[in-house]
């Protein structure tokens, strides 16, 4: 008769954690999220409204200014068209480079594979400025890749590859690298290889296997690798700034500008605004059209 | 195609992993259309020549032949041969249907709508069509992965432990059902399995394998009633072996002293080279009879015998019977009801037929081949 009480306890001691205490493990990150994002953001869109004649010096007043919406986008869409346009193809050229590289450490390196894995990560032991300001040496007009180019031929005598397009691309794509290559290694490596072997034995030659087995297993490491890499890329102004000129500036340098050489910033704000917008929208179109939720 | 006979043949097969030989020198011949088994502990090489069949491993020497063609070195997807992994590897991305279309579809055969349709229904997914993997359970993921490798009408089809992740009774239902497709079809089957019952219910030949070499070859009868090797008296079954001295040997039979008693072995069950052989019989061929009841028809009987433990199985009761050099003996019995069922204690006679004797090498380890509870996963 001893045993029935007992083991009613004992069910009552499964059901307990049901009732969801669970979402307690939110509040310390909910709160987090609170003080340093929601709480600026909102601040962000607040000073977006202000009215745009006051300054620095006098204080802004709050007019629920929208146009200052219109103004920011008359006046930058250029800077927001060549920002998205670098950010894309710094995302295509590191998923084209990445995607091999992740490839060859996931299944190619084998004891190699953590050494390797420690490559890709190694540039975050040095600041982001500092290697950034390193590329501007290496691209230098004296510098080595610059006169190798010119000697066989590939540039022009006169041709410079720093404060050009190509110089910040290039420093878009060496920054990100890791971003692009960590995840596509990630799914990569989770791809069971007796998958790729019964591909082997129902007739696929190992490209068709790959494009029919591996590749689509490695779809969500592509997609996360592509975020990762386009969102922090369409924001970004120090390899436009260190390693471009102000035709190569990107909307980071406006709004940086904005914030803190003019002080102006209803501008900024509504600029941060609008870049954030365009950029959840992209990421959701994107989602959607890769079709993660359908993958395992 | 299949025109000519598509016999798979293994010719001095051998793969070395650095020192480690783990298929030596195999030679065999499975027949078009016959369901053969591989039978062999873990780590006897089994696995590793079903992969060079596949082409999953390249042999360190040897050849591979499917009818006249030699597929030693042809890539995987080249051979006219598919495999049911043990581990399945379905396509986790892909459904039901186009994991059995996968080998149709990468060939470019038009029809296959209609084909992977019907290869669905013969393994009985008709309602699961539309599903991914990862929402079947095992024994319909099997039959995916079954599927998969039989649409392609391969000349040989490998199965690497097939039914190694199911429980026992989907397992004994799918025995059932693999050799129903395999008559249906008649597709050559090479099956590999460390379990003895399965390749004894399904193959109609099977090899034993064991440290890369075959050790015997046949029939699952064959195999049962005369092994040749102490691996196989125990592998298959369970054996008894007592260590007898040959005393003379005729055309036909084969005398031995077994601890003073002397016995006969039918010449062709006879396997030992020497003066000394490990003379076997299977316990359910065993009768016990009361000591000095007398024999009952020409037997081999060692006297002298005490039951030292009973266990009744329901049809069966299983005795262990101490001999007077210290063996204890296993004997099976059918509970016919004829006689009283034997009690702890009692003196008894072993006797069996000559016909169910075997003799075996004396240099042979006789615990060879038991399976411990580890052994079988």
């Amino acid at each position: 008769m001893t045993a029935a009480p007992g083991t009613g306890a004992a069910v009552d001691g499964e059901k307990a954690p049901r009732r969801g205490w669970g979402w307690l493990l939110l509040v310390p990150g909910m709160a987090w999220l609170a003080v340093f994002f929601l709480y600026p953001t909102l601040q962000l869109f607040f000073t977006s409204l202000y009215d745009p004649s006051g300054s620095y010096e006098t204080g802004y007043a709050m007019t629920w200014h929208f146009a200052n919406y219109v103004d920011a986008v008359q006046d930058n869409w250029n800077l927001f068209v060549r920002s998205f346009a670098y950010a894309g193809i710094a995302t295509i050229v590191c998923l084209l480079l990445g995607y091999p590289l992740a490839y060859a450490i996931a299944f190619k390196a084998g004891r190699w594979k953590y050494f390797m894995l420690v490559l890709v990560i190694a540039p975050f032991f040095t600041s982001f400025l500092l290697r950034t300001l390193a590329w501007r040496t290496i691209l230098s007009d004296q510098g080595v890749v610059t006169s190798t180019l010119q000697t066989i031929g590939l540039l022009p005598d006169d041709g410079r590859l720093l404060a050009t397009p190509v110089a910040v691309i290039a420093g878009l794509i060496y920054n990100f690298m890791p971003f692009m290559t960590l995840p596509l290694y990630a799914s990569l490596d989770k791809v069971d290889y007796r998958l790729i072997e019964a591909a082997g034995d129902l007739y696929s030659s190992p490209f068709t296997g790959f494009r029919k087995v591996t590749f689509p297993l490695s779809l969500p490491g592509v997609v996360s690798g592509t975020l990762l890499t386009f969102i922090p890329a369409c924001g970004d102004y120090i390899n436009a700034e260190l390693l471009g000129t102000p035709k190569q500036y990107m909307i980071g340098n406006r709004i940086q500008s904005a914030f803190l050489t003019e002080h102006n910033y209803p501008l900024a704000s509504s600029l941060s605004l609008i870049l954030m917008a365009v950029v959840v929208l992209m990421v959701v179109v994107y989602v959607r059209r890769a079709g993660t939720e359908d993958l395992v | 195609m299949a025109e000519h006979k598509k016999d798979l043949r293994l010719e001095a097969l051998t793969k070395r992993f650095g020192d480690f030989v783990a298929v030596d020198d195999l030679t065999l011949t499975v027949p078009e259309g016959s369901f053969f088994a591989l039978l062999g502990p873990s780590g006897c090489g089994k696995t590793t020549t079903l992969r060079m069949v596949a082409g999953l491993e390249d042999p360190s020497a040897g050849r591979v032949l499917i009818g006249e063609e030699d597929v030693t070195y042809l890539r995987p997807y080249k051979r006219p041969v598919n495999t049911v992994f043990q581990s399945y590897a379905l396509f986790p991305h892909l459904t039901v249907f186009e994991n059995v279309a996968f080998g149709l579809r990468r060939r470019g055969v038009k029809d296959y709508k209609q084909k992977t349709a019907d290869m669905i229904e013969l393994v009985q997914l008709d309602q699961y069509a539309a599903r991914k993997p990862a929402q079947l359970s095992g024994g319909q993921q099997q039959r995916v992965a079954l599927g998969r490798a039989l649409i392609n009408q391969p000349g040989v089809l490998l199965l690497d432990e097939p039914l190694g992740a199911l429980d026992l009774k989907l397992r004994r239902q799918m025995q059932i059902e693999l050799k129903r497709i395999q008559t249906e079809i008649a597709i050559t089957f090479v099956h590999v399995t460390h379990d003895q019952e399965e390749a004894m219910t399904m193959a109609d030949t099977i090899a034993v394998m064991n440290h890369g070499v075959i050790e015997q070859m046949g029939t699952p009868g064959d195999l049962y009633e005369n092994p040749e090797t102490t691996f196989v008296a125990n592998f298959l079954g369970q054996s008894n072996l007592i260590m007898a001295e040959v005393l003379h040997s005729s055309d036909d039979e084969v005398v031995v002293d077994c601890h003073g008693q002397k016995l006969t072995v039918a010449r062709s069950r006879s396997h030992a080279p020497g003066r000394r052989g490990w003379l076997g019989v299977r316990p359910e061929k065993i009768f016990l009879s009361p000591a000095g009841a007398g024999e009952p028809q020409p037997a081999n009987v060692l006297t002298g015998g005490r039951v030292t433990d009973v266990s009744f199985v329901g049809v069966s009761t299983q005795y262990l019977v101490a001999m007077p050099w210290g063996q204890e003996l296993m004997a099976f019995e059918q509970n016919t009801g004829q006689r009283e069922a034997l009690r702890n204690g009692d003196a008894v006679d072993v006797l069996w037929s000559p016909a169910h004797t075997f003799l075996l090498d004396a240099t042979q380890d006789a615990h060879a081949g038991i399976m411990t509870p580890e052994d079988a996963e």
